[in-house]
């Protein structure tokens, strides 16, 4: 019987795909381990092989097609004896079963870490830029992916300041392990683009050292997870240098990627830092969430002379969102936004967060529950006042995030509206914050650790006595 | 050249004076200079070891005494530009750089004119002016920080090469390794200075480190690396004129172990029950590098018995100053607390 090949999910937040080329014409014999095609996924290009003996009898998509969702067949795979008059009869190919029979069979030549996978849990959350005071009013917009902002960021302070580089696991000839340094090799060259061995402790110091000689260092961890290993470095000598010198030696340097679950890669690959690094005097902590957020404040945060913690969140790197069009935009450090103006209660959240936090304000609005929603974007510096000035109007305050909430961000802001708004509480400070378990693999089990949505809906009812 | 040895090493100095070591040879101005400037180190510890006693400095104070020469010979090879970097035992690379002891001993005291406001301490102390990067209180932590100060100099195109100082101890650090790796593969222009004083605080180089000749720790990243009298000034110099050299061609890095001794304690607090008086005197009478360039000194009659008294008679006034300095200087001012968080 004919087998449909299907588009494979090659990447772990892979939904759809650009079918780029097929390499066998109709009527090609195919051996199983073939390469039949070359997929291009949100991460990188990549080799698809057939995992059939047989002809190719029909290409369903052809190439040069654009978003093609996971699962869709793409071709069809004749046995022996058959010919295109079987085609109809197509049934399924082996790798198109469930995720984890796929993942193996339909071997991807990848070597991305985390390994390729099924589909995402989570999707991107559809964030507005609305009315940003930072941007001038009738500017045009552009709509791109948060990932294609973060890289614009880099290249525009890489033309404008010679001192600027970028280095990390796969930055340069791999093109990003999340795609986000794409291009930049080609412009630069590998003088400025550099790729790392393994060794982050080693390259985050190394970086701090060149920073300490006065370049301007972007230190890509290919996630968040990993700069564990550099915890000593970007604490004890990034953080602390310009103190401990009595401001003679500081340390400008921005170390970025990924941060937060990803999806489906359990325990020691899906962890928030936010609250980690935001403990600590003498860094900046910026958590964007949205293209232009991450554009503006990437931008902001290599200028800036003190070291910088940027955290991206993987799961966003695809979202798309509208960039404002200017020669130099740069957003101000510390500053939140109010993504969405309410007055029945405050909702706090940034990256990821945003997502729950927007969808839990148009779900309250139906109830008649008007709320307001505030993109932290920098956690430290914390805009406290801007926080503060919302709670005085609406008396409640709900904090979204995906870290565990003993002495989370949560629990600051929390602490803060005690201090500065006791008065204007009418309920205390809810917060919604990722279980305290180690992130668990199962799907089921995966989303129940998670913040939801409802919860935060649940929550802001809560503190409205609703 | 001082041989790179496959046996684990003895006693500093006997080996290397056992053979024939190659040593700089040293012009009347060279042997005079080294000496005034191994003794200031050695006036300075031993006055930072009176103030720590009288209460003046607090918390941890790690003296350098006995390995005066590894840090005056190295500084000897360095030209204006180069960067120095090391552990938390710094008094005597801050006082070779050319740091000012009154600034130095301030900050042992903690006041307002030490090297960082008082803010850093004996472990923490920078000088933009005199390349001098630190002071790193995490052991291992400044070799890639120093290995980081080299790629700079890549980076800029220039010819300067990174002084990166660290221990016996920090040598089983992992990231000393990772930075090996990137220096070799980057071709780094950075001399590894590993000052093996035989004791990682309490514990000796034998009962901590599988292979004890640290010379060879490159040689997986085909880093060349050997072993120097660090007792001898003039055989450090030499070796590091030679490493500095490989460096500014262009050729990567170099690890020098420099064969040294401490005579005090790991820190002020340490009684150094885990070796014999025996063997800290042994050092002591026979290699120890003021007495032996105050012979040469004499020997070659570069100066006279009174002329050497002048030296030390000026050595002595100058680490009372800092000391006198240190003592009245006010602490900083309590505004200091939150200034240079950032910047």
């Amino acid at each position: 019987m004919p087998t449909e090949v299907l588009m494979p999910a090659l990447s772990p937040t892979m939904e759809k795909g650009n079918l780029a080329k097929w390499l066998k014409k109709e009527g090609d014999a195919i051996k199983s381990g073939d390469i039949i095609a070359e997929i291009e996924t949100d991460k990188a290009t990549m080799e698809f092989e057939a995992t059939e003996d047989g002809t190719l009898g029909k290409i369903l998509i052809p190439e040069g097609t654009a978003d093609v969702a996971v699962n869709t067949p793409i071709a069809v795979i004749l046995g022996d004896g058959e010919d295109k008059s079987s085609i109809k009869d197509a049934k399924p190919a082996p790798q198109a079963k469930p995720a984890a029979a796929r993942s193996e069979k339909a071997e991807a030549k990848s070597e991305t870490k985390p390994a390729p996978k099924s589909a995402p849990a989570k999707q991107a959350p559809e964030t507005k830029v609305a009315a940003d005071p930072d941007i001038p009013e009738g500017t045009e917009m552009v709509t791109m992916t948060m990932r294609e902002a973060l890289r614009d960021a880099m290249a525009e302070e890489m033309r404008r300041d010679k001192d600027v580089f970028v280095m990390g696991e796969e930055v340069a000839e791999y093109q990003g392990a999340y795609k986000v340094t794409q291009g930049l090799l080609q412009e630069f060259g590998d003088k400025r683009i550099i790729d790392t061995p393994i060794t982050e402790h080693g390259f985050a110091g190394l970086g701090i050292g060149a920073a300490l000689a006065g370049l301007k260092p972007i230190v890509e961890f290919m996630t968040f997870n990993f700069a564990m290993q550099a915890m000593d470095q970007l604490i004890n000598s990034a953080a602390k240098t310009l103190y401990m010198s009595g401001g003679q030696m500081g340390c400008q340097i921005v170390f970025r990627g990924p941060n937060g679950p990803a999806a489906r890669v359990a325990a020691q690959h899906s962890q928030d830092y936010s609250s980690w690094y935001s403990h600590i005097p003498g860094l900046k902590v910026i958590t964007p969430s949205n293209a232009a957020d991450a554009k503006g404040l990437l931008k902001a945060a290599i200028r800036d002379l003190n070291p910088v913690i940027f955290l991206e969140n993987e799961l966003l790197y695809g979202h798309s969102s509208p960039v404002p069009k200017l020669d130099d935009f740069v957003l101000p450090i510390g500053k939140a936004r109010i993504a969405r103006a309410g007055n029945d209660v405050t909702i706090v959240a940034w990256s990821m967060g945003m997502k729950y936090a927007m969808e839990a304000a148009d779900e309250l609005a139906k109830d008649g529950i008007d709320a307001e929603v505030i993109d932290l974007r920098t956690l430290k510096p914390m805009d406290t006042d801007t926080i503060v000035a919302s709670v005085q109007k609406t008396g409640r305050c709900v904090t979204v995030e995906e870290g565990w909430a003993q002495s989370g961000v949560g629990a600051e802001i929390a602490a803060r509206l005690m201090e500065r708004a006791f008065d204007y509480l009418d309920a205390p400070v809810a917060r919604v914050t990722g279980k305290e378990v180690p992130m668990p693999y199962a799907a089921n089990l995966e989303k129940l650790a998670l913040p939801s949505t409802a919860e935060v809906v649940e929550a802001a009812k809560a503190v409205s006595y609703r | 050249m001082a041989v790179a040895k496959s046996e684990g090493q003895k006693s500093p100095g006997i080996e290397a004076n056992g053979q024939a070591t190659p040593v700089a040879n040293f012009s009347k101005d060279e042997e005079l200079t080294a000496y005034r400037t191994m003794l200031t180190i050695r006036r300075f510890e031993e006055k930072a070891g009176q103030m720590y006693g009288m209460g003046l400095i607090g918390g941890f104070c790690h003296l350098y005494i006995g390995q005066e020469a590894v840090v005056v010979g190295m500084q000897m090879t360095l030209k204006k530009g180069d960067e120095v970097i090391t552990g938390y035992r710094d008094h005597g690379h801050m006082i070779a750089t050319g740091m000012d002891p009154k600034g130095v001993m301030a900050e042992l005291t903690g006041r307002t004119h030490g090297y960082s406001k008082g803010k850093g301490g004996s472990m923490h102390m920078f000088s933009v002016e005199k390349g001098f990067f630190g002071g790193h209180g995490i052991v291992g932590a400044q070799v890639p920080i120093g290995t980081g100060l080299a790629f700079a100099n890549r980076y800029r195109g220039n010819d300067n090469i990174s002084l990166t100082y660290f221990g016996d101890g920090a040598a089983n650090q992992g990231q000393v390794y990772e930075s090996f790796n990137m220096a070799e593969l980057w071709k780094l222009p950075v001399i590894y200075v590993i000052e093996n004083n035989r004791y990682a605080m309490g514990t000796s180089s034998s009962r901590s480190s599988a292979e004890t000749n640290l010379s060879r720790r490159g040689l997986s990243f085909k880093i060349p690396g050997e072993q120097v009298d660090g007792m001898d000034v003039r055989a450090v110099k030499a070796a590091g004129s030679k490493a500095a050299e490989w460096c500014r061609a262009g050729k990567g890095p170099y690890i020098l172990e420099m064969l040294t001794y401490r005579y005090r304690g790991h820190s002020m607090s340490d009684p150094a029950k885990y070796r014999t008086r025996e063997e800290v005197e042994e050092v002591r009478s026979h290699h120890d590098p003021i007495d032996m360039a105050r012979a040469r000194i004499i020997e070659k009659k570069f100066a006279k018995e009174d002329e050497l008294k002048k030296i030390d008679v000026e050595v002595r006034d100058l680490i009372n100053q800092a000391s006198e300095f240190a003592t009245h200087d006010p602490e900083p001012d309590a505004s200091e607390l939150w200034t240079n968080v950032y910047r």
